[in-house]
């Protein structure tokens, strides 16, 4: 090995609020995403470098109206298209609204350029109420973003409300790393992991016990 | 250089007195604008085409033919012709005798239109937008040179024996110049054929008009019409003036954010900074116009938009004086002293015709030197 490779990871984070449940899931799911990529195990890449950078919807808010009504970007929107169009990997965490994705993420969806998330995986993430929204992922931007060429990550993660302030509701943290496992070696070409033979390799009493007690 | 106005003939509302021109004031001004811009000494007055509400030139030969019989000297076109959707052999008819009738007097500007559904009321498909811009001046250009077509393509009926009448006026066809914003697949037409390309950048930031700018003028030296700093190139631009910067943004405010195109969106600021719109004194237009020279190279053609967001025709032809007395006798001797001997002019049938006699009497000095 005598060349790293420097990988770009683009984050489009359309929450509205500040702070964000959207940025905070958004944040997670990077976090858990670059651990795992830089980990041999989950990784075929572990050694490159990677590059993330953060898309907040909201600070192009007006630019991005202004790019549908002119048909043209502001210095300040291209930079962040430019960041989004030559990523080699792309995580994306909106708030639902209305039964899917909110309108100011759909603008930036639409005026990227033809073509700029084909073949690029992307990981779905999005941000809700309460969990009577969470097939949203499935239902409303699994089919944009297969409508855009993307290779959409089969595991995407939502968080509801109640997400952030129980430690067992959803087990969001564990759904957070899966996620971002499962990401990270679709991203980097990984093979599968295999799931352990229950007859090989026998979970230690103490641990059944202690997981029985968190209940 | 030539200099001159272009109109996109949009019957809009003036937004500070709410009251909307009709169809019949709208024509008659764009008349008296054209009548204008010849007597404030500009060079160019160009009329778009459409087919549908709220523009109002969807017959345009029409209206030129009807401005040629009142000017002396001003040349007439267009901004643009749609040579997707018009059919090639009648833009070779109507143009062609619009030549006769204005002396010579006449170019064209090719260009796909910006309405979707003009292409479904005219028969055709607008994912065809440009191999029928491609195919439809292929058969135009042909039209006008050969006496005799046969022809057959994609598009159209096919043509045995076909003869467009009337001839160009002097066997000499209009010369024509290809407009687009965006579409790499134009410039590169415009440099095959060797004629103007012009880049409408009112709307788009400089960066994207000096790539497609460059890409024609590169092609034009790939097909051997002349090296890349003598291909022949038009741009836009949209002004408003006062005497007075401050008194120009405060009176052209309401109506840059209320216009069609691009109202309720950026500040006059931000699209001001971002595009070539200038507003402000005669001065500051006279840097800016000097200032697309940076980008897109010496060039012919430069073109105003000044009838638009529903300003009063009153307005507009004081942006014309303005025009014709504080800008264009400045920019006329900047850009000449700037401009290097080889790069010529835009093709006139003036100068083609000159360019036709020299060659003829060239001939028989050749003939002797044998």
């Amino acid at each position: 090995m005598t060349t790293t490779t420097t990988s770009h990871l683009a984050v489009i984070t359309a929450g509205l609020t500040q702070p964000s449940s959207t940025r905070l899931l958004a944040d997670r799911l990077t976090e858990a995403v670059v651990q795992a990529w830089r980990t041999p195990a989950t990784s075929a890449d572990s050694t490159g470098e990677i590059v993330v950078e953060v898309v907040e919807v909201r600070d192009v808010a007006h630019d991005l109206t202004n790019h549908v009504l002119t048909g043209f970007a502001s210095p300040e929107l291209q930079v962040r298209l430019d960041a989004i169009t030559e990523a080699d990997a792309v995580i994306v965490v909106t708030p639902i609204y209305a039964a899917s994705f909110s309108g100011l993420f759909k603008m930036l969806i639409d005026v990227l350029p033809a073509d700029a998330l084909r073949d690029t995986p992307v990981l779905l993430g999005a941000t809700g109420g309460t969990a009577r929204h969470s097939l949203a992922i499935d239902h409303a931007l699994r089919p944009l973003f297969a409508h855009l060429g993307a290779l959409v990550a089969p595991v995407g993660v939502f968080a509801a409300s109640e997400d952030w302030g129980s430690q067992d509701a959803g087990l969001l943290g564990e759904r957070i790393t899966r996620a971002g496992r499962s990401f990270a070696a679709l991203v980097t070409g990984a093979p599968k992991v295999r799931a352990p033979d229950p007859f090989d390799d026998v979970t230690p009493f103490a641990e059944l016990l202690s997981r029985a007690s968190r209940v | 250089m030539q200099f001159g106005i272009f109109t996109v003939g949009d019957v809009t509302t003036n937004p500070t007195t709410g009251r909307t021109p009709t169809e019949h004031e709208r024509i008659t001004a764009t008349v008296a604008i054209a009548k204008k811009a010849e007597e404030v000494g500009l060079d160019v007055f160009a009329t778009g085409e459409h087919h549908n509400p709220p523009f109002v030139p969807s017959a345009p030969t029409t209206t030129l033919a009807y401005i040629a019989a009142q000017t002396e000297r001003i040349l007439l076109s267009t901004s643009t012709t749609l040579i997707t959707t018009t059919d090639p052999v009648r833009i070779a008819e109507d143009y062609a005798t619009l030549q006769h009738l204005s002396n010579g007097r006449l170019d064209l500007m090719m260009g796909r239109g910006n309405t979707g559904p003009v292409y479904p009321w005219f028969g055709k498909d607008i994912r065809d937008g440009i191999p029928l811009a491609i195919e439809n001046y292929a058969l135009l250009h042909q039209l006008w040179r050969e006496d005799v077509v046969n022809w057959s393509g994609q598009f159209r009926t096919p043509l045995q024996g076909f003869t467009a009448t009337p001839r160009p006026l002097d066997g000499i066809p209009p010369f024509v110049w290809h407009g687009s914003i965006r579409s790499p697949e134009i410039a590169e037409q415009a440099a095959y054929y060797g004629d103007g390309f012009f880049s409408n950048h009112i709307f788009w930031p400089a960066s994207h008009t000096k790539a497609m700018v460059a890409l024609y003028r590169r092609r034009f030296e790939h097909y051997g019409h002349g090296s890349a700093d003598q291909a022949i190139v038009g741009l836009g631009g949209q002004v408003f003036m006062r005497k007075n910067s401050q008194d120009a943004v405060r009176e052209f405010r309401p109506y840059f954010d209320n216009a069609p195109v691009y109202g309720h969106g950026p500040s006059l600021e931000e699209f001001a900074s971002q595009t070539p719109l200038t507003v402000g004194s005669p001065q500051e237009v006279i840097d800016a116009t000097l200032g697309f020279r940076e980008y897109a190279g010496d060039y012919q053609r430069q073109l105003w938009l000044v009838d638009h967001a529903g300003l009063p025709l009153k307005t507009v032809l004081e942006q014309l004086d303005l025009l014709g007395e504080e800008v264009v006798p400045v920019l006329r001797k900047e850009f000449d002293a700037l401009r290097p001997a080889h790069v010529p002019e835009a093709p006139t049938h003036a100068s083609l015709l000159a360019a036709i006699a020299s060659a003829a009497s060239a001939e028989p000095e050749k003939e002797n030197a044998r």
